[in-house]
C-alpha cells in the first residue's frame, strides 16, 4: 500500500475525520426534526460570538487540555486510561482539603498548593490501577473504568457524611476562604480590556497551557519520555533495551492521573469555589476525545481542548435557546472518538485512495 | 436475618443477575473470537431504550424486544466494521458506541415523547409479567424447598428463564460445535484457521453479531421486564460489570453464571441496607454498598482467584500475511 505524505496523515486524517463526525451529527440532527445549520450557529454566537461566550469556551478548554494530556501521556506508554474522570473528581478533593485547610493569605500561595493537592490526589486514585496492571496483569481498562465508580461513591460519601458544614443541605464542602479565590480572565491586568463581563475561565488556562508544553518536553526531551514511548510501541523491545516495565506503567500513569486531578484547580477551585458532586461533569471522558483528535501530541491536543470547549459551550447554548438536548454534545463526542480514534485506517484508506487518482490524473 | 429475607434477596439476585448474564454471554462470543467488546453497555443501552420506545408505542413487548435486538445489532455491526474490516482499535471502538449510544438513546427517547428521555412507563402486554412454573402453589407449603421454589425460582419474566438455558446452549454451541471450535480458534490463533481455508472475518461477524443479539436481549429485560419503560443511562455501569465477570469466569459459560450470580448478589445487598447492618452489626453508609460491586470486581481482577488468562489473539486485528 502506499504511504500517505506525513503532512496528510497529520493535518488531512484529523480534519476528515472531524468533518465526517460533523456530517453524521448533521444527520442525527436532522434525524430527530432540527436544522443542523441553525444548530450551528446557535452554537457559534454563543460560544465564539463574544467575549463573554469565549470566557466559556475557554473555560471548558482548560480542563479539557488537562484531561487530554493525561490521555495522551498514558497512551504513549500504550495504556488507555479511561479513569480520567475519577482521577479528575479525587484531584477535586485534594483541591477542596487544601483550600479548606487553613486560611489562605494570596491566592498565589494557595494555587501552588492546591496543584499539588490536586496532582497528588489524582496520581493516587491513578496508583491501584497501575500497579494492578503493572504487577498483577489486571486490565487497566476495566479497573480505571470500576475506581471511576468507585470514586464517584466515595465523593457522595464524603460529602454527605463527613466534609458538609452542618447546618447545611445539600452535599457540597463549606465554601472556600477569600483568599483562595483565582483571578477570573476579567480581572487580569490586559485581559480585562477584552473581558469586560465576569467569566469563568481564570488563570488556570497559563497552567494548562504550561502543562502542554511540560508534557511534550518531558515525552520528546528527556530520557524518561523516550523509554514511555519505547515502551508503549514495543514492550518486549523495550524490555530488551533494558526498561522495566513495571516502572514505566506506575510512572506513566502516576503523570497521567496526576494530569487528570489537575483539571480540578480550574473547575473547583476556579469556578465553584467549593466541591459538589460530579465535579468533573463528564471532563475526564473528553480527554479521551481529545487525545485522539489530536493525534496524541500536546499541541494538538490543545487545539483539540478548544474544539471541544467551543462544542461545550455551543451545546450548552442549544440546551438553553433551542429544544434540542444538551446531550447532543455526548453524541459528537462518541463519533469523534469512533471516526479519530477507530475509523482512522477507514479515513486513511479513502486518502490514499484520493492520492492514487490525483496522481494518476496528473501523469 | 431470617429465611422470608434470605429468599427475598436471593430472588433480587436473580432478577439482577440476569442482564449481566446475558451481557456476559454477549462477552463471551465476541471475546473468544478475538474481538474485545467495552461496548456492552452502549449496546444494551441502545437496546433498552429501542425496546422501550417500541413496546410503548405498540404496546407489544415483543415487538419491543424485536426492536432492542436490531438496535443492538445495528451498534455490533458498527463496531465490527470498525474493528474487523478496518482493524482499528477495538477498545476505543467499543469506547466510542457506549458515548453514541449514551447520547442518542437521550435524544430520541426525548424527542419521541419529551419526558426527559424517558419513555413512558409500560403496562399489561408492555412488559414482560412474571410468570410462576408448574407446581408454584402446591409446592410452595413443603418447608425451606417449597419457598425456595415458589419464591425465588418461579414468578419471573420469561427472560431470566431463556438467560439461564443460554448458559448450556453456549456451553454447547462453544465446545461441542465445529462453528464453536473455529469461533475459538479464531481468538487463539487466527493465522491456523486462515490456513484451513475458513474465513476469519466471516467468524468473527458471527461472533460480533451473537453479541448483539444477546446484549439486545440484556437491554430489552432492562427496559421491559426488569424495570417499566427505559430511563436515561439506566443500565449504570453493568456492561462493565459484565465484562468484569467474563474475566472472572476466565471465559468460560457455567463459570461465567456463577460469576454473573455473585455480581447480582452484591448488587441485591446494595439495594438493601438494612440486612447487611443487621448482619455485620455496624452502620453502613448506602454509598459504600453502591461501590461495593465494583470494589469486589477490582478485588477479583487483582488476582485472587488465580491468573485469568485471555484468549491469545484478544484484541488484535488479523492481518492477512502476503
Amino acid at each position: 500500500m502506499d504511504r500517505l505524505p506525513k503532512w496528510a496523515d497529520v493535518v488531512l486524517v484529523p480534519v476528515i475525520s472531524l468533518v465526517l463526525a460533523a456530517f453524521v451529527s448533521a444527520l442525527v440532527l436532522l434525524a430527530i426534526g432540527q436544522s443542523p445549520v441553525e444548530a450551528f450557529k446557535v452554537m457559534v454566537d454563543g460560544a465564539l460570538g463574544s467575549a463573554y461566550g469565549w470566557g466559556y469556551t475557554l473555560y471548558y478548554t482548560t480542563s479539557f487540555i488537562f484531561t487530554g494530556l493525561a490521555v495522551t501521556m498514558a497512551f504513549h506508554a500504550g495504556l488507555f486510561n479511561i479513569g480520567g474522570e475519577g482521577q479528575a473528581q479525587l484531584g477535586g478533593l485534594g483541591v477542596a482539603l487544601v483550600c479548606l485547610s487553613v486560611p489562605w493569605p494570596h491566592w498565589t500561595i494557595a494555587l501552588a498548593a492546591a496543584t499539588v493537592g490536586a496532582a497528588v490526589f489524582g496520581a493516587a486514585w491513578a496508583a491501584i490501577p497501575a500497579y494492578l496492571q503493572a504487577r498483577r496483569g489486571s486490565h487497566i481498562v476495566i479497573t480505571t473504568i470500576m475506581f471511576n465508580y468507585i470514586a464517584a461513591a466515595l465523593i457522595v460519601y464524603l460529602l454527605v457524611d463527613v466534609l458538609r458544614p452542618a447546618g447545611q443541605m445539600d452535599p457540597a464542602t463549606a465554601r472556600f476562604p477569600a483568599g483562595a479565590k483565582l483571578p477570573t480572565l476579567d480581572l487580569i491586568p490586559g485581559f480585562n480590556l477584552v473581558f469586560t463581563k465576569a467569566v469563568p475561565a481564570n488563570i488556570t488556562l497559563f497552567i494548562a497551557l504550561f502543562m502542554a508544553w511540560v508534557v511534550w518536553a518531558l515525552l520528546w526531551r528527556t530520557r524518561l519520555g523516550y523509554q514511555i514511548r519505547a515502551f508503549g510501541k514495543s514492550e518486549a523491545a523495550a524490555r530488551y533495551a533494558g526498561i522495566k516495565p513495571v516502572r514505566i506503567t506506575i510512572v506513566a500513569m502516576l503523570i497521567s492521573g496526576g494530569l487528570a486531578g489537575m483539571m480540578s484547580i480550574n473547575n473547583v477551585m476556579g469556578e465553584a469555589e467549593r466541591l459538589l458532586q460530579n465535579s468533573s461533569e463528564g471532563a475526564g471522558f473528553i480527554g479521551i476525545a481529545v487525545a485522539l483528535m489530536g493525534r496524541n501530541h500536546p499541541f494538538g491536543v490543545v487545539l483539540a481542548a478548544v474544539l471541544f470547549g467551543f462544542l461545550y459551550q455551543g451545546g450548552a447554548e442549544l440546551g438553553l435557546w433551542t429544544s434540542i438536548p444538551i446531550e447532543l454534545r455526548i453524541v459528537v463526542q462518541g463519533l469523534v472518538i469512533l471516526f479519530t480514534g477507530a475509523l482512522d485506517q477507514m479515513v486513511r484508506m479513502m486518502l490514499t485512495w484520493a492520492f492514487r487518482m490525483t496522481r494518476m490524473g496528473a501523469a | 436475618m431470617d429465611y422470608a429475607t434470605l429468599l427475598q434477596i436471593l430472588d433480587s439476585t436473580l432478577r439482577l443477575a440476569t442482564p449481566l448474564l446475558l451481557a456476559c454471554l454477549a462477552g463471551l462470543f465476541s471475546e473468544r473470537a478475538g474481538v474485545f467488546d467495552i461496548g456492552l453497555e452502549g449496546k444494551m443501552l441502545m437496546a433498552a431504550m429501542a425496546s422501550g420506545t417500541v413496546a410503548a408505542l405498540t404496546g407489544s413487548v415483543w415487538l419491543g424486544l424485536g426492536a432492542g435486538v436490531a438496535a443492538s445489532l445495528v451498534l455490533a455491526a458498527l463496531h465490527g466494521i470498525a474493528s474487523i474490516t478496518f482493524r482499528g482499535n477495538q477498545l476505543i471502538a467499543g469506547v466510542a458506541l457506549n458515548f453514541l449510544s449514551s447520547g442518542i438513546t437521550v435524544l430520541v427517547a426525548q424527542r419521541l415523547f419529551g419526558q426527559g428521555g424517558r419513555t413512558p412507563p409500560l403496562t399489561g402486554d408492555g412488559r414482560f409479567n412474571p410468570i410462576t412454573l408448574p407446581f408454584a402453589d402446591t409446592l410452595a407449603g413443603v418447608p425451606v424447598i417449597g419457598p425456595l421454589y415458589a419464591d425465588v425460582i418461579s414468578g419471573h419474566p420469561v427472560l431470566v428463564y431463556i438467560a439461564l438455558a443460554l448458559v448450556p446452549l453456549s456451553w454447547w454451541v462453544l465446545f461441542r460445535t465445529r462453528f464453536g471450535l473455529r469461533l475459538r480458534a479464531v481468538g487463539e490463533n487466527p493465522a491456523a484457521v486462515d490456513t484451513a481455508g475458513v474465513s476469519v472475518v466471516g467468524l468473527r461477524y458471527a461472533a460480533v453479531a451473537i453479541t448483539g443479539v444477546l446484549c439486545g436481549l440484556a437491554g430489552a429485560y432492562m427496559a421491559t421486564a426488569l424495570q417499566a419503560g427505559f430511563g436515561r443511562e439506566m443500565t449504570a455501569g453493568r456492561g462493565y460489570i459484565a465484562l468484569a465477570a467474563l474475566i472472572f469466569a476466565k471465559w468460560r459459560p457455567w463459570q461465567a453464571l456463577w460469576a454473573c450470580l455473585l455480581f447480582g448478589f452484591f448488587q441485591a445487598l446494595a439495594l438493601r441496607p438494612d440486612v447487611v447492618e443487621s448482619v455485620v452489626r455496624v452502620k453502613v453508609p448506602v454509598s459504600f454498598l453502591d461501590a461495593l460491586p465494583y470494589v469486589l470486581t477490582v478485588l477479583v481482577l487483582a488476582g485472587f482467584v488465580g491468573k485469568a488468562i485471555p484468549p491469545r489473539a484478544g484484541g488484535e486485528p488479523y492481518v492477512k500475511e502476503r
